[in-house]
């Protein structure tokens, strides 16, 4: 401010940004930098600690275990992100229309976006109930036998996908809707004028000009499915024998199951790189792509 | 032709009717696993395992709100809860808000540079953190307490972004002429940006609420005891011990989400805009 000397700028500074600065170095800044260096040793919090070098990222290489992690997370990508981007889209481009309940409708596809992760998956858990479940009782009146969803490693993630993506679909949706509101109506105006289709103009105008949304939203999903731990902690705990195991289950266990501290930290800055990866990549791309 | 038919009020009429059968169709099957909890909840365990599923229970019975209160702490679970989520968000409110005024309205030295070190952190996911947290809450002996629940979850790199974006769309001749009348910062904090940003406090409130209420990962690591436990890791304890009584465990997810359910139906604007700006967290 004009006028403001130093030392009342400082008083002021340490009412309003010391505690908050304190508490993001000790909670966040130092910790990033402590699992670095964590990253680093042996630790299993009892012991004492030894600097190993590059031995736990040597070992997270030669890991079976962590690469059977890397590629059940990868496969849970692939089933997810697809589902749930369509699904959200189509949502999103059915629910922007001028129906009626259209409010009621939106809070009912967004409700399972509010509930915690634990009560969706404990839900869907009896709903994939192999012998007293909705789904397999649904399937049977179509006359299909219903596999043990869960306790089939054939089955366990697909049963995770599709409870996530339900779980999902309602965010993706929302994310949408506000891209939706971004495309001036002129557009369509001139389009009913040269007389396009809708879904021609659906086509034409709305995907089109959708483009930075569905960028942004894929890197969001990818991003926060790199993370997936809950749900699959809850209805399955990785298994069975390791089918649904993830980056984070994996994290997970080695740090607070086997107390292999120093791995664990390991294994979570490759997830960290991975991700940086990504941001890195929607930085290069966001400007190329973003047309409004 | 294509724009007669498309205007033409049979055309019409079907499209309607294709349109709202997806809708409610999609309605019934994201409503239908809460349909089916509530459902289950309200049934004997014995009415659970009979084929064809009864969606509406043919004898209802409470047995299994008393009996999950009676054999678990389900009360306890739902008092830390409440208490975690409501102290998280107030506080989280504080001192984000504080922060965000300063980075926003108090020039200093290395004030950009701090910003955005604060934002790089934006970009390290939870899990790289949360093993050296877990190792601080120890050394503090915050381990299983209400401290060990709160006061790493109150220092929010985003909801202090979100809240400086807020207060720098404030237009700084309101404050100009309030400091020419010799008020203060803390004077312009409380009567000229609180007031004006209301909207993005409300938002990031109830952010903050939901990720609180619904977090399961940090309490899983920071507490051991049944006494400590907030609802989403009560009710994994509650599948640990009774995983075929589905009945009970319905029972306890519907206790869980039903607060939050009130909350969201109270301030639905809020939460849509809360998940749509979470967006730029990760």
């Amino acid at each position: 401010m004009v006028g403001m000397t130093r030392k009342k700028t400082l008083f002021w500074l340490c009412i309003f940004l010391l505690p908050n600065l304190l508490g993001f170095l000790i909670f966040i800044a130092i910790p990033i930098l402590g699992s670095l260096g964590i990253s680093f040793t042996d630790w299993d919090l009892v012991s004492t600690i030894h600097f190993t070098g590059f031995e736990n990222y040597k070992r997270l290489f030669s890991d079976p275990e962590f690469w059977k992690s890397f590629r059940n997370t990868i496969t849970f990508i692939i089933g997810y992100l697809p589902s749930v981007m369509i699904l959200g889209l189509a949502c999103a481009l059915m629910l922007n229309q001028k129906i009626k309940l259209r409010p009621f409708f939106r809070a009912v596809y967004f409700l399972p976006v509010i509930t915690s992760w634990v009560a969706v998956s404990l839900v869907w858990k009896w709903l994939f109930n192999p012998s007293y479940g909705l789904i397999n009782y649904f399937l049977s009146l179509i006359g299909i036998a219903g596999p043990n969803w869960l306790t089939d490693p054939q089955t366990a993630m697909i049963a995770v996908i599709i409870t996530s993506a339900w779980k999902d679909i309602g965010f993706v949706m929302v994310l949408f809707l506000g891209g939706l509101q971004n495309i001036s109506p002129s557009y369509y105006e001139a389009a009913n004028m040269d007389g396009a289709s809708k879904l021609r103009q659906l086509f034409s105008i709305t995907i089109p000009l959708l483009t930075p949304t569905t960028f942004f939203v894929t890197i969001i999903s990818l991003i926060n499915s790199f993370q997936v731990f809950d749900q699959v902690m809850i209805m399955t705990e990785g298994g069975p024998s390791g089918a649904t195991m993830t980056l984070v289950q994996n994290i997970y266990n080695h740090a607070f199951r086997y107390f292999e501290m120093g791995y664990a930290s390991a294994m979570s800055w490759i997830l960290f790189i991975v991700i940086f990866i990504i941001t890195i990549i929607q930085n290069k791309l966001q400007k190329r792509w973003s047309n409004y | 032709m294509k724009t007669e038919k498309s205007g033409s009020p049979k055309w019409q009429l079907i499209k309607n009717i294709l349109t709202y059968t997806i809708i409610c169709l999609g309605g019934i099957i994201m409503l239908m696993p809460f349909v089916w909890m509530i459902s289950t909840a309200f049934k004997t365990g014995a009415a659970n395992m009979v084929l064809p599923p009864q969606f509406i229970p043919k004898e209802p019975t409470t047995a299994n709100f008393t009996q999950v209160f009676e054999m678990f702490p389900m009360f306890r679970f739902l008092i830390n809860s409440v208490v975690v989520a409501v102290v998280t968000t107030l506080g989280q409110m504080l001192f984000c808000s504080m922060a965000a005024y300063a980075f926003a309205r108090i020039p200093f030295w290395g004030r950009d540079k701090l910003f955005l070190l604060y934002l790089a952190t934006m970009m390290v996911p939870a899990q790289v953190t949360m093993i050296p947290q877990f190792i601080l809450m120890k050394q503090f002996g915050w381990l299983d307490s209400y401290a060990g629940l709160i006061v790493p979850a109150l220092f929010s790199v985003f909801g202090t972004f979100l809240l400086r974006q807020a207060f720098m769309g404030i237009p700084k001749e309101l404050e100009e002429a309030a400091f020419m009348d010799g008020a203060n910062h803390f004077t312009i904090f409380r009567k000229v940006i609180l007031p004006l940003a209301k909207p993005t406090f409300a938002t990031l409130g109830i952010l903050t609420f939901m990720q609180s209420w619904n977090s399961y990962l940090w309490p899983l690591i920071v507490t051991s005891s049944q006494e400590m436990a907030t609802l989403p890791l009560g009710l994994s304890l509650l599948q640990g011990r009774y995983g075929t009584n589905y009945g009970l465990m319905m029972a306890g997810v519907l206790i869980s989400v039903i607060p939050i359910l009130a909350v969201y139906l109270f301030a639905q604007k809020y939460f849509i805009q809360g998940m749509a700006m979470s967006g730029m967290k990760e």
